[in-house]
């Protein structure tokens, strides 16, 4: 075990599986000599062979299709789209190709692609390097989607993640890289994607999460526990597909819910969480599902007040336990 | 030019050229075909190639067929059946049908992807395409594969971001893609004038730095030549080339249009004297590659074959209701 910043845990299993498998290959802006515009790449590009690491065009769609033709002649590409928000041009080669091609060859083709991406708020990134992109594409059948919160989470699934077959969406909070570390597994190891864990064992309240927020949790849960009230803290690591099996169990422990994320609230990973818990957990709950999200506006704004105003964290989490432990 | 001399040029002899010609009956016997089966109800969609015969066929006869890639469009036909789909297989495509290579009835007809063939899959977002098939000779480049990938799109998809993005990525790598412009002037009813202020779509190569050429869409040996030298040049590491084949549109855009809506039967007649199949035939009887009477038997062989892949892909099974659900995610 040693202690790594959750940015060098990303780095070291990307190296690690360039390394293993000659057929990955990182594709991304600014990514080669530039080492990424966070520096998840830095130092990559003198250890491989030319061709390892290309530097894209300015050209989300472009460079997605690319990674997508590319994987469909036996190479395993891993993209990075320098910001989540920036995600969207690729829309289209992400969604109506890429998550479909297994399904409408009839199993003849497979594209095993990631797409990595920073997410989130909270570095005066204004609406356009702020947002959370994840409940878009864990909307899409064909998809798999990875928002981890820690190091060693973030090694295991990237490696998995390459791994896998189906092309898998990989979101890494900006805030995360350098301000979280942890305890990290040595040598190689994976974490399966689709597996929740339970970051904190707690009796009254069951906090679901996953990402950077995930950590937000673990704050409320230590200041709750001084009140009295004791959480669980439910990572989920992977938002499509969810780990129903570990969210209902914890729902069945305590019988209170709050869902927890920094994309807005509507039409979010939380939604679906909660109709899963709705349909399935009925029967355990002592209190109707709480969510605490990003409000209902366009992104974050650029000004620190008005950014501030709009994320959620610790603060609303305790609001919203205590009103679920008073229900 | 004599005409024979027209062939040596080419590069073809001519059991190429005819074995080039009954490919283009082949395909237009199809369409054809296809075209009446959605008349009749039996198959409930169809994009004619009808016109662009020679384009598609020369094209794709300058491939390695078993070592090179097509990442095609619908109207794709003839370059398929030159890849080497069965006219039984493009039949069950028709059809829709569990043993349909393509897709098994997932993807409406003539949605091309037949991994064991090396033809990548196409879905119906035209463009898409055109960065993939970069992506798929990226990877040829990365893994050592002396493998060329042609790309085939029609004038309207060239109007898509993808085209730009696509063929950027290809010329700053060099990468071994031939990108195939069918030009027949018409996106479903929108003219090629609406497009683009410039019509023709290889002129665009040069931004992209590396060479376009523009050929007769109806000639199949100016086809041939054109794209043999841009597998060459792809493959022998020059990087790739934009040939765009000015062909013609017969028929609607698909079973679902119809083109009397925006063309007057004039524009169609006139632009039938340049119908590639006719064309070819007095070529090759003028030269004696071909009479009359084996010409005669070749059509009807075709349309034997035709008419009895029709048959069996219409009494083949289709794909268990249940099987819908299945292989959204690979193992």
């Amino acid at each position: 075990m040693s202690e790594k910043r959750f940015i060098d845990a990303i780095r070291d299993g990307l190296r690690e599986e360039m390394a293993a498998d000659a057929a990955v290959f990182l594709i991304g802006q600014d990514i080669g000599v530039n080492g990424g515009v966070f520096r998840v790449t830095d130092g990559l590009l003198e250890k491989f062979e030319a061709g390892r690491i290309i530097d894209s065009p300015l050209a989300e769609s472009g460079m997605v299709g690319v990674a997508i033709g590319a994987a469909m002649n036996g190479m395993r590409p891993v993209v990075e789209i320098q910001f989540a928000d920036f995600i969207f041009p690729a829309f289209n080669q992400v969604v109506s190709e890429a998550a479909r091609m297994y399904y409408r060859t009839n199993g003849d083709f497979t594209v095993p692609m990631v797409i990595r991406a920073p997410y989130g708020g909270g570095a005066r990134g204004g609406l356009y390097h702020s947002q959370s992109v994840e409940a878009y594409f864990a909307h899409v059948p064909g998809l798999k989607v990875v928002v981890p919160s820690n190091p060693h989470d973030a090694k295991g699934l990237l490696k998995s993640a390459i791994r896998d077959d189906n092309p898998v969406l990989f979101f890494e909070h900006k805030l995360a890289y350098n301000t979280v570390r942890g305890e990290i597994s040595d040598g190689d190891y994976t974490v399966p994607i689709g597996e929740a864990v339970v970051s904190r064992e707690g009796q009254h309240i069951s906090l679901i999460s996953y990402g950077l927020s995930v950590h937000h949790c673990l704050e409320a849960a230590e200041t709750l526990s001084a009140e009295g009230i004791s959480c669980e803290v439910v990572d989920l690591r992977t938002v499509r597909p969810l780990d129903t099996v570990t969210i209902l169990e914890s729902v069945k422990k305590t019988g209170r819910v709050c869902i927890v994320h920094e994309d807005n609230l509507t039409g979010g990973v939380g939604a679906e969480v909660a109709a899963i818990i709705a349909k399935d957990g009925f029967e355990f709950l002592d209190a109707p599902v709480q969510r605490v999200a990003a409000p209902d506006v366009p992104s974050f704004p650029y000004n620190p007040g008005l950014e501030d105003v709009l994320l959620p964290g610790p603060t609303d989490i305790v609001r919203a336990a205590k009103e679920l432990a008073a229900y | 030019m004599p005409i024979n001399s027209r062939l040596n040029e080419s590069g073809l002899d001519q059991k190429d050229a005819q074995s080039i010609y009954r490919y283009m009956l082949l395909a237009r016997s199809i369409s054809e075909k296809s075209w009446l089966l959605t008349r009749q109800g039996r198959v409930l969609f169809s994009m004619p190639c009808d016109g662009q015969e020679a384009a598609d066929v020369a094209s794709a006869y300058a491939l390695d067929t078993v070592t090179d890639f097509i990442v095609p469009y619908a109207r794709s036909l003839g370059a398929m059946l030159v890849k080497g789909m069965t006219t039984q297989e493009v039949m069950l495509n028709m059809f829709g049908k569990a043993a349909d290579p393509n897709s098994g009835g997932r993807q409406m007809p003539m949605h091309w992807g037949h991994k064991q063939l090396g033809i990548i899959s196409m879905g119906s977002s035209v463009g898409t395409t055109i960065p993939r098939a970069s992506g798929v000779a990226l990877a040829s480049k990365l893994r050592g594969q002396n493998a060329v990938t042609m790309v085939y799109f029609g004038e309207g998809s060239a109007s898509e971001g993808d085209f730009h993005e696509g063929l950027g990525f290809a010329g700053v790598h060099r990468l071994p893609v031939v990108f195939f412009c069918n030009n027949n002037g018409w996106a479903t009813s929108v003219p090629v004038s609406l497009q683009n202020a410039e019509p023709q779509v290889a002129k665009r190569a040069q931004g992209y730095g590396f060479p376009g050429v523009t050929v007769d869409g109806s000639d199949p040996l100016a086809i041939y030549q054109a794209v043999k030298a841009a597998v060459h040049r792809a493959r022998s590491g020059g990087g790739p080339t934009l040939v765009e084949a000015n062909t013609i549109r017969m028929m609607p855009h698909s079973s679902s249009d119809d083109h009397l809506r925006y063309r007057t039967q004039e524009d169609l007649e006139n632009e039938r004297k340049l119908d590639p199949i006719p064309l070819f035939r007095d070529f090759l009887i003028t030269t004696g590659i071909l009479d009359e009477t084996s010409d005669q038997e070749l059509q009807e062989f075709v349309d034997l074959e035709v008419e009895e892949a029709i048959e069996l892909a219409d009494a083949a099974p289709s794909a268990a209701a249940e099987t819908a659900f299945n292989g959204v995610y690979a193992p």
